[in-house]
């Protein structure tokens, strides 16, 4: 199998469990307005790939990573279903634990496979409502809903995660819906909120693309606290970042 | 409850005794204590008297009248009622001597430098009584002077104390002074030979200097009011008799690292005993701690500028080596390696002493745990693999300085600073002539010419330059230490030796992910030659990508590897003094910076005076597949053929290394543990955030202790100069959140 990669990281702390090796796919359905990784949208950009070599890249790292895994990252990783379950199955056969980082934007009639097959879903719901959701990402994220279920269904294990964007996503109503939605779902183990961050600006800069997020601040840690706690009154782990 | 008896009652052997009674500790950190109420009063004067030293501009005081020896001051207090633990270098805290039987030259130089005049008298005495520094400059040739100014050899230890020998201080709480000067009488009558001849004669003088040194530590401790004759019966005698050792090392010899061995384990034997008996509580035992280790943060030598430009922040290096595993199996952690460890808590944060953990995947994983959270909280220890170095030296060893490895009291080493590999690949391309200054300072040798830089020919230069190099080297070497031997003899830590014991000669490189780079670029890429009016090469146009170190990309990693293996072999040929065994270090302290000055631009596209990366880093910025693949680069390096050290710098933000507390300790534990399974040596650990040290910069005030891991040693960030404090921040900081 082949498929476009956008990059690789040796070392990600951040994209589920312990020490992991981070796969960045190249190609995103989704236009997010806050988006850090804008040069990951086109698939033809990327460098080709293919399922064996890239293994043997993973696999170097094998020291590091036994106790904690791979992640496929993006880009979107489920944008490319049939590579990823290609590398969802290979990292099974070596016993290396997978997480897939998804922002849920791809119909759930293509991507079945490796939704059912990751170890981990790191599932992104952009917004609450779909019209928010629509003019942050310029989709409706229903996507999103069905890949839950699926994995409640399964009961496989899924990490939320959510940013918090002033002026958008960080809204006590928003938040209070979404913790509603999500309490019932078992397989949810915890709810990372994600601080809106301007650290990937220079890259709209870079790609000359227009961004509309230059006036919005990053949140204040107490607004961060606040919505932590809307989630944590509905019974949601939400585990405080440093 | 006596202890435990073996062949360490008859013969001097500090391993038998620890490893027939010590206890392995595998619980976790809550039983250590806070600093009792006399700590904190003794470290906040003692804080004053730093922040004082800082305000006078690094030097706090200088006695120099007085030529230091063992005896030579009157005892020394901070505090005499709040210190349990007591011994100065001189009659007064942070006061400096002089100690100038390494070069007369450089307390002059030191002394102008800090606006002191030379005292008359310790000038008439050096007009009748020649240095070391006199002595090499005797012997140097003019090729020798040439390599030396133009900077492919540089740090040299000839004109200061060589360092790097760290003498068994615990023979002394062990066996008390008069046992040890016993069994030195015994092997000076023991050692006649047919015929005298010069090594006999020289080890039959250095045997009875090092009877005369064991006498003037007995005087000197006397003068604390304490009789060490005699064996220390507890802990605190124990930390007392063993500080004295040391401190007699520290008031005799300036030497470059003055480190302190593998003690906390050692000591621990005493502390289960008086815990057991009821002698000491656990409280009382960490008061001893934290005032021995404020003492050694106390440690000073006299310095040049020029010096502190090679080696900045005024270190030390009392390094002292904690953990490890024994030949048998069984673990070295026990409760006094977390003693150690906490001072860093109870006294915050210092680079002195140089905390070393050595690692090793069978540590009990409380105390992995441990390291991890001091590491992230202070960014003050380095960490060294264990399984490599006990394989080679066994369970009873200690690093001297940074990186190198030496049984104790059983191993000594000649240090040999470094060769500036950089350079010598640039003479290799300018027919050994120096691209900046355009002498001829290496063997003449056609230069490159046409076009294009071709591989296969540069390398064969490349291959003739440091065959020279290697052999100049280790000559220059011989001149050094065959001089020190005879005029700056390290008496008392050499009379806390074996007799017989193993000698290396630890040469060093400087430069080598430059030099890999530079050969990549050449292989993979079109270099293209830039001369100047002289015909010499001084710069070079890149065309096309090629791969970097620190990427784990084995085209050029292996080339970094076969640079290593090429000049160790080198230096493996030469015929050394004293019949030392070569070895070789990839470590550069903070002189990467300085080497970067001395050396014009090279193939890699760095430019003329930009540093080079420190130890066996990377170069800054280059490695771009994250900091595991930077780690899986270094650890590639071949520790067979540097067994002197290979040191690499790791620093990264806080958030990169995950989300929670818990989970940051883990994360980093999982680094080391790859790091080092992959045959990574050596690690400094920075957690720190980019925007604290820039803060640092500017508000120095409010950061007296905040301290940072370079090459192999800590450093006060703020007591670095500008310009490293720069070099330090433009690094790579792994960030990826």
């Amino acid at each position: 199998m082949e498929g476009y990669i956008h990059s690789l990281e040796s070392f990600g702390a951040a994209d589920g469990p312990g020490v992991r090796f981070v796969v960045f796919f190249q190609g995103c359905p989704l236009r997010c307005l806050y988006c850090h990784n804008p040069d990951a949208w086109n698939r033809e950009e990327g460098k080709v790939w293919t399922t064996e070599a890239l293994m043997t890249e993973i696999l170097k790292y094998r020291s590091f990573i036994g106790s904690g895994g791979v992640t496929f990252s993006g880009g979107e990783p489920l944008a490319q279903p049939e590579f990823l379950s290609s590398l969802l199955s290979a990292c099974r056969k070596q016993g290396l634990h997978t997480a897939v980082d998804t922002s849920g934007g791809v119909p759930l009639s293509r991507c079945r496979e490796p939704v059912e097959a990751a170890d981990l879903l790191l599932l992104d719901i952009k917004a609450f409502s779909p019209e928010l959701c629509k003019r942050l990402t310029g989709r409706d994220g229903e996507p999103a809903w069905e890949i839950l279920r699926l994995r409640e269904e399964l009961q496989k294990p899924v990490w939320i995660r959510h940013v918090l964007v002033p002026g958008l996503t960080l809204d006590d109503g928003e938040l209070e819906g979404l913790a509603v939605a999500l309490k019932d779902f078992s397989c949810v183990q915890r709810v990372e909120l994600l601080p809106f961050h301007k650290l990937g600006e220079y890259k709209w800069k870079t790609l000359g693309r227009a961004y509309e997020l230059y006036d919005t601040p990053a949140p204040s840690s107490e607004e961060v606290e606040s919505a932590r706690r809307i989630f944590m009154r509905r019974g949601l782990s939400c585990p405080e970042r440093g | 409850m006596v202890f435990k008896t073996g062949s360490w009652n008859r013969f001097v052997d500090v391993r038998d005794f620890i490893v027939r009674n010590y206890t392995p500790y595998d619980g976790d950190e809550n039983f250590l204590a806070s600093p009792t109420q006399r700590t904190l009063q003794l470290w906040d004067k003692v804080k004053v008297l730093l922040g004082e030293e800082r305000a006078r501009g690094g030097v706090y005081d200088i006695d120099e009248h007085t030529i230091s020896t063992i005896t030579s001051h009157a005892p020394g207090y901070i505090d005499r009622n709040l210190e349990s633990i007591v011994g100065l270098q001189t009659d007064a805290p942070l006061k400096r001597a002089i100690m100038p039987f390494g070069g007369i030259r450089m307390v002059r130089t030191s002394l102008k430098a800090y606006g002191r005049e030379m005292d008359p008298a310790v000038e008439r005495v050096f007009s009748y009584r020649k240095t070391h520094n006199d002595g090499v400059f005797d012997v140097y040739t003019e090729e020798m002077r040439r390599a030396r100014h133009s900077g492919i050899i540089t740090g040299l230890p000839d004109a200061y104390g060589r360092g790097r020998i760290i003498g068994d201080y615990r023979r002394v709480p062990l066996y008390g002074v008069d046992f040890l000067m016993n069994a030195k009488k015994q092997a000076l009558s023991d050692l006649t030979f047919e015929s005298m001849d010069e090594d006999c004669i020289r080890q039959r003088e250095e045997l009875s200097e090092q009877l005369r040194a064991l006498q003037d530590l007995k005087a000197m401790a006397a003068s604390y009011g304490f009789d060490i004759s005699l064996p220390a019966a507890d802990t605190k005698e124990a930390i007392q008799w063993l500080y004295f050792g040391y401190l007699a090392a520290v008031k005799e010899q300036n030497g470059a690292a003055m480190s302190l061995g593998r003690v906390s384990t050692f000591l621990d034997i005493y502390s289960e005993r008086d815990l057991r008996e009821g002698r000491y509580t656990e409280e009382q035992i960490q008061e001893f701690v934290d005032h021995f280790v404020m003492k050694l943060r106390l440690v000073r030598f006299l310095r040049t500028p020029a010096y502190d430009e090679l080696f900045s922040g005024d270190p030390t290096w009392v390094t002292e080596s904690i953990g490890g595993m024994g030949t048998d199996g069984r673990h070295m952690v026990t409760k006094m390696s977390y003693r150690f460890l906490h001072t860093l808590t109870n006294l915050g944060p210092a680079p002195e002493p140089n905390l070393t953990v050595l690692w090793s995947s069978r540590l009990p994983s409380p105390f992995k745990r441990y390291c991890a959270k001091i590491s992230i909280e202070t960014s003050s220890i380095q960490y060294e693999s264990d399984s490599l170095m006990r394989k080679k030296f066994g369970d009873d060893y200690g690093i001297a300085c940074c990186v190198s490895a030496m049984r104790i009291g059983k191993q000594m080493q000649f240090f040999g600073a470094r060769a500036n590999l950089a350079k010598a690949l640039l003479y290799a391309i300018n027919g050994g002539r120096d691209e900046i200054s355009g002498e001829q300072v290496g063997p003449e040798l056609l230069a490159v010419r046409g076009s294009r830089l071709e591989y296969d020919d540069v390398m064969k230069k490349f291959h003739y330059v440091c065959d020279w190099l290697a052999k100049l080297y280790i000559n220059t070497l011989n001149c050094i230490h065959y001089m020190h031997d005879k005029y700056c003899y390290e008496k008392i830590q050499m009379a806390l030796h074996d007799e017989d014991i193993l000698r290396t000669e630890a040469t060093g490189i400087a430069g080598l992910s430059v030099v890999a780079d530079s050969l990549s670029a050449i292989k993979y890429a079109k270099v293209t030659p830039v001369r100047d009016d002289r015909n010499i090469i001084v710069d070079f146009k890149i065309e096309g990508d090629y791969p970097q170190f620190g990427n784990n990309d084995h085209r050029v990693d292996d080339i970094a590897v076969d640079v290593v293996k090429m000049f160790m072999q080198k230096i493996a040929k030469q015929k050394t003094y004293r019949g030392a065994k070569p070895t070789m270090s990839i470590l550069t302290i903070t002189s990467n910076v300085t080497y970067g000055k001395k050396t014009g631009s090279t193939p890699d596209g760095r430019k003329h005076g930009e540093p080079f990366a420190p130890g066996a880093n990377p170069m800054h910025g280059r490695d771009h597949n994250g900091c595991v693949a930077s780690m899986m680069s270094v650890a590639r390096l071949p520790y067979d053929y540097s067994e002197d050290g290979i040191s690499y710098t790791f620093s990264i933000v806080p958030g990169a290394l995950g989300g929670s507390s818990e989970d940051r300790k883990d994360n980093l534990v999982q680094l080391l543990e790859g790091y080092m399974h992959e045959g990574g040596h050596h690690i400094n650990v920075n957690v720190l955030d980019r925007e604290v040290l820039l803060d640092a910069m500017d508000h120095p005030e409010k950061y007296p202790q905040l301290t940072i891991r370079v090459s192999g040693y800590a450093v006060n960030f703020i007591k670095l100069t500008r310009e490293q404090q720069l070099d330090v921040i433009s690094r790579t900081f792994h960030t990826k959140m």
